[in-house]
């Protein structure tokens, strides 16, 4: 899949939005901040637009909603050109989350949240429950909602806007930059509850960032935008790691892409190998041919239910009959399927036994993680 | 000055509530139209402004060079068109309050900041709705601050439309002054200055009932009744822990 052939891969039922040769030239500048741009956004989606500044990417965002408007080319949302409707009505029906939450500060934060169920003309009844709905949908504590933005930290002014935006339920939404201006932990936590979040409500999500690790974390496809707006390469942030269209691309990724990459899998998709395993019940020689067949020095021990109880390094088996008469030190580094392949790659490199013990969720033993497993992932 | 007199006699003061009365209605009423009629033409002329930007500058220049004529000048200018009495006086004392009233307003508007509007515009507020919504209720303490000083500037400028034949509690100086009599010289000053210091807090209260997001640090609000009720003066717990 390449920029030019991008929007091949969805029939028209399932595209949210479509860009079609977007171009804008602001008056005077003598190039295009956007140039034919086309795109297609998938239904249910979170694309993210990424690139440095000047690129376009916010302009892109605001014609979508017409907070900008295009000199030449087309927008869709729903297959339909939001030139054909009053521009007001087009933004009501579409979220708008925006770097400094843009909260009104003369208004409650429930008065806030209320704001397009406001304009739409919803009766009361069902303006306050869906309020206090979003409340609870973006863990702000009911409380809030009678006090001003001000009382509030930039995270909560950050959810608030999220919730504001998502008041009519609009299946777009909107952001741009919003987590740029919230401190790091805080940011992390915003991007894991958008995670969440969207497993609920399914919204097409176009996501302005100038982070590409924000991008790779949070997005379905990621597109990268060049200076003056050119669209250099769209793809599933996984894809995009692994081929990179050409330089600017891969610049713009970093020089850890292998890295990144491990990010985006989990255990679950890595080729476990078997490691080197005795049970409890085995004797001495028997752990001492395994590790020697197997060229380590150390053996994993596990008990009758397969329990990984930890691992007896070669010199400590020197006088003893069977394994279970000694007690072994357990693994620094536990995964389980879920984990993250570079999570286990850290356990990897800091461990003494240089791998990751892969258990299920109830603690019995799957297989090991080496550095070897891990590289072959990438390269595959 | 007046060797046999007191300088103030209390009698006459008792003798005169009557007057008092009247002039205490008259300017009122003077104070009340100035600046009603001030405020709606500076808000007229600040939305002009806001549509047209270039529209700010002559407005504002003119509401200046207006402000800068010498009050005695205007109401002697204007004898040949209005003639004594109260449009001379409404003229001259709705004259001064534009430049201020203008600038407080514009500024007000200014001062809402770029990332509110953009929400309001992106949240679908027509552009008259977003005026009315969020960029006016946001510059009202700016505006409540020209108001209050056009209010007490204009109390002050009431009392010299007694040339006019209008005066408020100026009808008081300008007689004592005639008369070489200073309890009325007094009594006029005094009053003057009480009623413009009432105005005075009145809109310090004002501003906090209109704008109470503007000062979390307890206010004074429109309760449950509508009653003015003071709200608790505790300081708002800052929220801290994001989890």
């Amino acid at each position: 899949m390449t920029a030019a052939a991008a929007p091949a891969d969805t029939s028209a039922e399932d595209v949210a939005i479509r860009l079609e040769r977007l171009t804008k030239t602001y008056p005077g500048a003598s190039r295009p901040a956007v140039s034919g741009l086309d795109l297609t956004m998938p239904r249910g989606e979170l694309v993210a637009l990424v690139g440095p500044s000047g690129c376009g990417k916010t302009t892109t965002l605001k014609m979508i909603n017409r907070l900008i408007e295009p000199t030449s080319g087309t927008v869709w949302v729903d297959g339909v050109d939001i030139r054909t409707q009053p521009t007001h009505e087009l933004r009501r029906g579409i979220g708008y989350v925006i770097q400094q939450a843009g909260l009104f500060p003369h208004r409650t934060v429930g008065d806030n949240i209320a704001t397009v169920p406001r304009l739409l003309g919803w009766d009361r009844q069902r303006i306050k429950a869906r309020v206090d709905e979003l409340a609870d949908l973006l863990r702000l504590d009911r409380a809030l909602l009678g006090r001003y933005p001000s009382a509030l930290s930039g995270g909560q002014q950050q959810r608030v806007g999220v919730a504001r935006a998502l008041a009519a339920d609009p299946p777009v939404l909107l952001m741009d930059e919003p987590y740029s201006a919230v401190d790091p932990i805080v940011r992390a936590q915003l991007q894991d509850e958008l995670l969440t979040l969207q497993r609920e409500v399914h919204k097409t999500i176009v996501f302005v960032t100038h982070d590409i690790d924000e991008a790779i974390k949070l997005a379905n496809r990621i597109a990268i935008l060049n200076v003056g707006g050119i669209l250099e390469q769209v793809d599933t942030p996984a894809e995009m790691l692994r081929a990179p269209r050409n330089d600017f691309v891969a610049d713009f990724l970093g020089d850890d892409r292998g890295i990144k990459r491990l990010s985006l899998m989990t255990v679950r998709d890595a080729s476990l190998s078997k490691g080197p395993l005795v049970a409890e019940t085995a004797s001495a020689d028997d752990a001492r041919s395994t590790m020697a067949e197997l060229g380590y020095d150390w053996v994993a021990v596990c008990d009758g239910d397969d329990h990984l109880r930890g691992w007896i390094g070669a010199a400590e088996l020197d006088g003893a009959q069977t394994v279970g008469e000694l007690t072994p030190k357990p693994f620094l580094s536990v995964v389980t399927a879920d984990t993250t392949l570079k999570a286990a790659l850290d356990g990897i490199v800091t461990s003494r036994t240089r791998v990751a013990m892969a258990v299920d969720d109830d603690g019995r033993y799957l297989g090991m993680l080496t550095v070897d497993d891990l590289a072959e992932g990438v390269t595959a | 000055m007046l060797a046999a007199e007191p300088f103030i006699r209390w009698d006459w003061v008792r003798d005169h509530t009557d007057d008092i009365v009247s002039n205490l209605w008259e300017h009122v009423q003077l104070t009340v139209l100035a600046v009603g009629i001030g405020f709606a033409i500076a808000m007229a002329m600040a939305l002009i402004s806001l549509r047209w930007r270039a529209a700010y500058g002559p407005l504002a220049a003119f509401c200046a060079a207006m402000y800068s004529v010498p009050s005695v000048a205007l109401f002697a200018l204007l004898l040949p068109f209005v003639g004594l009495g109260l449009r001379n006086a409404l003229i001259a004392l709705v004259t001064y309050t534009l430049l201020i009233l203008l600038r407080n307003i514009v500024a007000g508007l200014d001062g809402v900041p770029a990332e509110v509007r953009e929400a309001a515009d992106g949240m679908g507020y027509e552009r008259w709705r977003r005026v009315l919504r969020v960029d006016l209720p946001l510059a009202t303490p700016s505006i409540v601050a020209g108001l209050r000083i056009a209010t007490v500037t204009t109390i002050g400028l009431v009392t010299v439309t007694a040339l006019v034949g209008k005066g408020g509690f100026g009808r008081f100086i300008n007689e004592g002054l005639s008369r070489q009599f200073s309890t009325e010289i007094v009594l006029g000053a005094v009053l003057s200055v009480a009623f413009a210091i009432t105005c005075d807090v009145l809109f310090v209260v004002a501003e906090r009932v209109l704008a109470p997001w503007a000062r979390p640090q307890g206010a004074v609000r429109i309760g449950r009744w509508g009653a003015l009720t003071l709200a608790r003066w505790s300081r708002p717990r800052r929220i801290a822990a994001d989890a």
